[in-house]
């Protein structure tokens, strides 16, 4: 099953290299992994998504806490959250298509934010099966490049991962 | 006071009380040196191979549980220390080892004797640091030395690059005395609703087994197990790494379990109704095939790791804490409960236990004419009086001291159970013998395993200690003989050593003594006169090459499909 896993760690050099270590010595899965400073710089927010059963889930967070950098962690996945991944994805975009693409850029709430006479940017934000709804919809040959961040989190209401 | 980042190092572990320092030099850490040569307070030694100074470290922090510390240069200084520091890392050992690194400018320049040493020693430490500012570098220190040893211990790892320990560079110095680290608070105490529920479940029980490993050795729990397993007259089994925190002459004590455990621990274990884990962490080794692991068992667990409970074996009652403070509060709970377990079911269990007992499933043909390697055991206990300190390599020699000898207190047993690392127990009994220079410390081990560590014979003489070498020489890679033997049909693929040193004039170009010893009547005779000499006395004894080690859990088996020894009948070999 898909888990998402928030942890708050020591922004120093070499952290993510030890998650990332984890992961691949102990043999779990990583389907993304994202990390940034939080509003205190001395400390970065990952939000890592994964899956496997709950005995290797409890692994995970057992292995993760025990990282000395990290400070704290919550398993998104198992109360009510937000999740959301940016996606810049670019098109080809000549004739009919671009009245097409802006067209749908719109419909999923997206943005175009860079145009030349054959090229759309397009900026998409949501959940990651949204992001691929997307991708589905436009015509495989008019994509150019896809890039997507992977997921964010952050729990709804009173749940808080804070220090 | 001003000081340089050498002096902060060298004034930092006199603060902190290091006594050794194991260590060998090279270009990343000449201003250190050049430090250490102007005092005698931190006692460096000398190794021959890095490896050995890691080792060496490790012997001391575990005959002491105060942590080792190492000091070695860039490059192939801190490859070299891989092994050790990854051997120490299975095993939980406190150790800080100081790494050498290129100057912080040519970090990544594939420059002299660069590595990545943090990125390579990442997945075999506790934790480890790279310090790029002379300003962190007593901080970082001290942080090393807490985390190596709180909570479940193991090796720190501290990268120091030259300019870092540059001459020419002085801060003002003050020893921290605390520090405190947001990311990193191991719990101690074990939650108090668990301990109580686990005490009901140990109370209920009517086929008990205590079952305790290396964290009651690490934790310096063995007052608390011995009084917890008095009072409640339950049947205790070790791991290869828990021997010697309950007395192994005790008849509460079942032996060893797993794999090479005896025949009574093994079918106490697949037998018992409630096992009560402590300090263990259910390796593979121990445990058997997962299916068939006692399979009647509610089962306590008690660990500092959180992370080794319900990681292999899912259990009942899981406590999380340090294991003195759990057993106490047991205790505790136990007294003031008044309650006891059913006497008859106890009673019956312990007939059925002594049944098992009844086989001696550690018997051997004591009337051999070449030297059996059990009785060279039998012997070194006998005349040491079980008072040595025994540290073994890896293979077929470390089971059989673990099962002959019997060890009746903690740190005395120091071996490599986690990595297996052949060529640990010359150095780890360096390590020991330099912190109780009054105790006899004996190294067991074999022609295979004494030969990866061999050069540390000349460390020995520069510092004189007068370890004894007790080398079962069988010419075979003995465990991997019996492996062979057992599930390769006989054919001994690489495990035979042809053209092996003459160990007695190999010692002696060492400036030590050497003895050969091929008669089993000579054996005793030679221990008694090499225990007797204040020289390190290198005993080869040429043993059965033939002998195997049992019983034997063949990997992949349940605790009650043994392989036992020969004068076993078949038919005790339940299937």
């Amino acid at each position: 099953m898909r888990h998402i896993i928030s942890i708050l760690m020591e922004n120093e050099a070499g952290a993510l290299s030890r998650v990332a270590g984890l992961f691949s010595a102990r043999g779990y899965n990583i389907e993304s992994l994202t990390v940034a400073p939080t509003e205190d710089a001395s400390m970065s927010r990952m939000t890592l998504v994964t899956s496997g059963s709950d005995t290797v889930i409890e692994q995970i967070t057992k292995q993760l806490n025990k990282l000395v950098d990290v400070v704290k962690l919550i398993e998104l996945s198992t109360g009510p959250h937000i999740e959301r991944e940016m996606m810049l994805i670019k098109l080809e975009a000549r004739g009919a298509d671009r009245e097409e693409f802006k067209r749908l850029s719109d419909i999923y709430g997206g943005r175009v934010i860079d145009v030349t006479d054959a090229t759309y940017v397009i900026e998409l934000t949501g959940r990651g099966d949204k992001l691929d709804a997307f991708i589905a919809t436009v015509d495989e040959t008019k994509i150019i490049e896809v890039v997507r961040t992977g997921s964010s989190g952050v729990a709804r209401g009173a749940r808080t991962l804070r220090l | 006071m001003e000081l340089t980042g050498s002096q902060i190092i060298v004034q930092f572990l006199k603060d902190e009380g290091v006594e050794f320092l194991f260590g060998y030099p090279g270009g990343a850490v000449l201003h250190i040196y050049d430090e250490l040569h102007k005092q005698n307070d931190v006692k460096h030694i000398l190794v021959r191979h890095e490896q050995g100074a890691t080792h060496a470290a490790d012997g001391y922090a575990r005959a002491t549980g105060k942590p080792g510390v190492v000091l070695v240069t860039s490059g192939p200084g801190a490859t070299n220390a891989v092994t050790g520091i990854a051997t120490a890392h299975m095993d939980s050992v406190p150790m800080v080892i100081l790494t050498g690194q290129v100057p912080t400018p040519w970090i990544g320049s594939d420059a002299f004797q660069e590595a990545d040493t943090v990125g390579i020693t990442r997945p075999c430490v506790k934790h480890n640091f790279l310090v790029k500012d002379i300003r962190d570098l007593a901080l970082t220190l001290k942080k090393a030395f807490y985390v190596a040893t709180t909570g479940r211990p193991g090796p720190v790892v501290v990268d120091i690059p030259k300019d870092v320990t540059d001459p020419n560079v002085r801060i003002p110095y003050e020893y921290p005395r605390q520090v405190a680290m947001r990311s990193y608070n191991p719990v101690v105490k074990g939650h108090p609703g668990q301990i109580k529920r686990a005490v009901d479940l140990i109370l209920s029980a009517r086929r008990p087994v205590i079952y305790t490993g290396g964290g009651v050795v690490l934790g310096n729990g063995s007052e608390a197990l011995t009084r917890l397993v008095r009072h409640l007259k339950y049947p205790i089994t070790q791991t290869l790494m828990g021997l010697g925190s309950y007395p192994a002459t005790d008849p509460l004590f079942l032996g060893m379990l797993g794999m090479h455990g005896t025949y009574e621990a093994n079918m106490a274990m697949h037998e018992c109704d409630v096992l009560i884990a402590i300090g263990a962490r259910f390796d593979d080794r121990v445990t058997g095939k997962l299916d068939t692991f006692c399979p009647t068992a509610k089962i306590v667990h008690v660990d500092i790791d959180p992370a080794s409970i319900s990681k292999n074996v899912p259990v009942d009652v899981p406590i999380v804490g340090d294991v003195v403070s759990v057993m106490q509060e047991m205790l505790r709970l136990l007294e003031a409960s008044g309650g006891a377990p059913d006497p008859d079911a106890l009673g019956a269990w312990w007939s059925h236990i002594e049944e098992w007992r009844s086989h001696h499933c550690l018997e051997f043909d004591r009337d051999s004419r070449v030297i059996k390697p059990q009785a060279v055991i039998e012997a070194l206990y006998r005349v040491t009086k079980g008072q040595a300190i025994v540290t073994s390599d890896v293979g077929q020699h470390q089971m059989w001291a673990a099962q002959f000898y019997k060890f009746d207190q903690p740190r005395r047993w120091l071996n490599s159970g986690g990595l297996g690392t052949m060529g640990f127990g010359l150095p780890a009994a360096m390590g020991a013998k330099l912190a109780f220079p009054d105790t006899t410390v004996a190294c067991v081990t074999g022609e295979g395993s004494i030969q990866m560590c061999l050069q540390e014979l000349s460390t020995c003489k520069q510092y004189g200690l007068p370890v004894k070498i007790v080398n079962l020489n069988n010419r075979y890679l003995g465990m991997v003989r019996q492996w062979q033997e057992f599930f390769y049909d006989n054919r001994y693929s690489h495990s035979y050593m042809d053209a092996l040193p003459d160990f007695k004039k190999l010692s002696e170009a060492y400036g030590h003594v050497g003895m050969l010893i091929d008669k089993p009547e000579d054996v005793e005779p030679a221990l008694e006169e090499a225990m007797a000499s204040d020289q390190l006395v290198f005993m080869d004894f040429i043993t059965d090459p033939t002998e195997n080690v049992y019983p034997m859990i063949e990997a992949g088996k349940g605790h009650h499909e043994m392989t036992l020894p020969p004068h076993m009948s078949p038919e005790r070999e339940l299937a």
